[in-house]
């Protein structure tokens, strides 16, 4: 089953600002990043795929449902939690929470139970008969989650769930996305224009930029091939690009650093051995993870030239 | 509050893991019906502060003293101070007030906080939401003067000689009462909501809805002593108060008490229409307004 697909999905506002631009994408559940700079276009593309907004042109699905013709069911399975404050300041979050998930179907004692159930999950038990605005950022933005939580959705959609948390409430909120995503069964869309935060946490990775589609992967296809080891010598950088030429193994200058694809385990012992044949001052040699902040801007360095 | 006796062991303490739910997922209609109790609710400051409550219950504490006292009035001595179709006319300055501190509550709150998104989010439709808090404040309008009003007929009833016969002329009155207080609901929330749904700042608003209400009085005023017999009849056509006013004149016969009370002469069906078609002009608007709004 096809978690979101997009048929070349275009958005103009006004017949004039391109907000998306034929957008062809399809994802399986997991959790999917969805990454861009600020105005891409991913909360253009969450509020067409919750049917708020129609699409000049192309199809979009999600769950197997036509958010234009049948938003009523796509939304009532579908969580959303928004950028920006969305909260009234003068309610309890257990009352809030309770009354979102009235509000979307659950009958009143299940809506209840469900909304503890939901803030217990994000960590917000013991305050939750508190008023919201006493509620310091990162709680606040844990009762958006919960809200979207509370009539058990299929997917989530999360817009820029890390906005305004400081380091630590960032990787708390992170890991709540993470469990929501594998522990809980539920399919889950985060958006952040931060791709080191959330490659993290996701299966897969959907970048878009100026509306168009730069990359849809999963996380695993974009790092396993792309491991590399950087070696770092004091002096005789170049000897040892020479050398290791010979070897076969195609290292890339960068800088003061040699970059050398990981083909296998005895890729190190390979370089070590060659520092130490020609003497150098090795600094260090280390493997870098998760290049795929790289995997982008290359793609879209040849995406500006094409 | 829950029933203790609840079949799911909510007591317990112990982590059991995030529960998936197969249960019934009602729709639409029961979402929009959720949102109309609610804002009913809070109408009145229910599930609110303390300092929330104070205000609303301030007017139905006045209004429901006004009833007692006509109670007690015709029970002692048998005189009719006010009649069912005046009531809602005398407390119809007290109705703006309430008018003006709760739309901005169920309106101008959501705008401010910046929780439409997640309402549209959900099943229901803009217009639902816009219908749901209309209705809730119609309501809570009737039932502010509805509600002293039944108080008024239970004690007539009892203090009432002559028979059934009597007490059925009297519940005719009263039914008569309660439709002119609908019609009351009807337009001055249609009013209210439009202006504070334009409005995020709950005080702003507030101030607005008066304004709207009462900055058209003094056109009233001038219209009325103008040297024209007709521009005199037509003048309560410029304030929603004297509109309404003039629409019970209309529909109960001027002067129930004896005297002309908004002088509107032959043109008491011109006062129906312009009502019907000012309160529509209102929800349409209201509808527009909340097409546009949080895209």
């Amino acid at each position: 089953m096809a978690l979101i697909a997009t048929q070349s999905l275009t958005k103009q506002y006004n017949g004039r600002v391109t907000a998306l631009s034929d957008l062809t994408l399809r994802v399986e559940p997991g959790i999917i990043g969805l990454v861009g700079a600020n105005g891409a276009g991913k909360s253009t593309l969450i509020k067409i795929l919750l049917g708020l907004l129609p699409p000049t042109s192309g199809q979009a699905r999600v769950l197997e449902l036509d958010p234009t013709t049948q938003a009523e069911q796509v939304r009532a399975r579908v969580g959303y939690m928004p950028e920006h404050e969305a909260l009234p300041p003068d309610m309890a979050a257990a009352e809030f929470v309770t009354h979102m998930g009235r509000i979307s179907g659950l009958p009143r004692a299940t809506a209840r139970e469900r909304a503890s159930e939901a803030l217990r999950h994000v960590g917000l038990y013991e305050e939750r008969y508190r008023q919201i605005g006493g509620y310091s950022t990162g709680m606040k933005q844990r009762v958006k989650l919960a809200q979207a939580l509370v009539h058990d959705p299929d997917l989530l959609l999360l817009d820029e769930p890390t906005n305004g948390l400081d380091p630590a409430g960032r990787d708390a909120m992170l890991n709540l996305v993470q469990r929501i995503g594998t522990e809980f069964g539920i399919a889950v869309l985060v958006c952040s224009h931060l791709l080191g935060e959330v490659e993290r946490i996701c299966d897969h990775l959907v970048a878009i930029d100026g509306g168009r589609l730069l990359r849809s992967d999963a996380v695993s296809a974009m790092t396993t091939s792309r491991d590399v080891l950087a070696v770092e010598v004091s002096e005789g950088t170049d000897e040892l690009v020479t050398q290791l030429d010979k070897l076969g193994l195609a290292p890339q200058r960068d800088g003061r650093l040699v970059l050398v694809p990981l083909a296998d385990e005895t890729t190190y012992d390979r370089i070590l051995t060659a520092v130490a044949e020609l003497d150098l001052p090795l600094h260090r040699l280390d493997r870098r993870r998760h290049r795929v902040a790289e995997l982008f801007t290359t793609k879209e360095a040849v995406g500006g030239r094409a | 509050m829950a029933a203790p006796e609840q079949a799911t062991p909510t007591g317990v303490i112990h982590d059991i893991g995030y529960q998936r739910y197969s249960g019934p997922r009602l729709g639409r209609g029961y979402a929009t019906r959720s949102l109309y109790e609610h804002g009913l609710r809070s109408s009145f400051g229910l599930g609110r502060s303390a300092k929330a409550k104070i205000f609303p219950w301030l007017v139905v504490g006045i209004a429901g003293l006004v009833a007692a006292v006509l109670v007690a009035i015709r029970a002692q001595t048998g005189a009719v101070p006010l009649t069912y179709d005046q009531f809602p006319q005398q407390l119809s300055l007290l109705t703006i007030f309430f008018c003006a501190i709760v739309a901005p509550e169920l309106v101008s709150r959501d705008l401010k906080s910046g929780v439409l998104p997640l309402y549209f989010s959900r099943p229901i439709s803009r217009t639902d939401y816009a219908l749901a808090k209309l209705g809730a404040l119609g309501s809570a309008v009737f039932l502010l003067l509805a509600g002293p009003l039944l108080l008024m007929f239970i004690g007539a009833a009892f203090t009432l000689k002559g028979g059934p016969g009597k007490i059925w002329d009297e519940f005719v009155d009263f039914l008569g009462g309660a439709a002119y207080c609908a019609i009351y609901a009807i337009l001055f929330s249609a009013i209210a909501i439009l202006v504070a749904s334009l409005i995020g700042r709950r005080a702003v608003a507030a101030g607005a809805v008066v304004a709207v209400f009462l900055l058209t009085t003094p056109v009233v005023g001038v219209l009325s002593v103008l040297p024209s017999e007709t521009s005199r009849q037509l003048a309560g056509l410029a304030s929603p108060l004297t509109l309404v006013g003039g629409v019970g004149d209309w529909l109960f016969g001027q002067g129930a008490a004896g005297e002309d009370n908004f002088g509107i002469g032959t043109y008491g069906p011109l006062y129906g229409l312009v009502t019907v078609l000012l309160a529509a002009a209102c929800v349409l608007g209201l509808l527009a307004r909340y097409r546009k709004v949080a895209r």
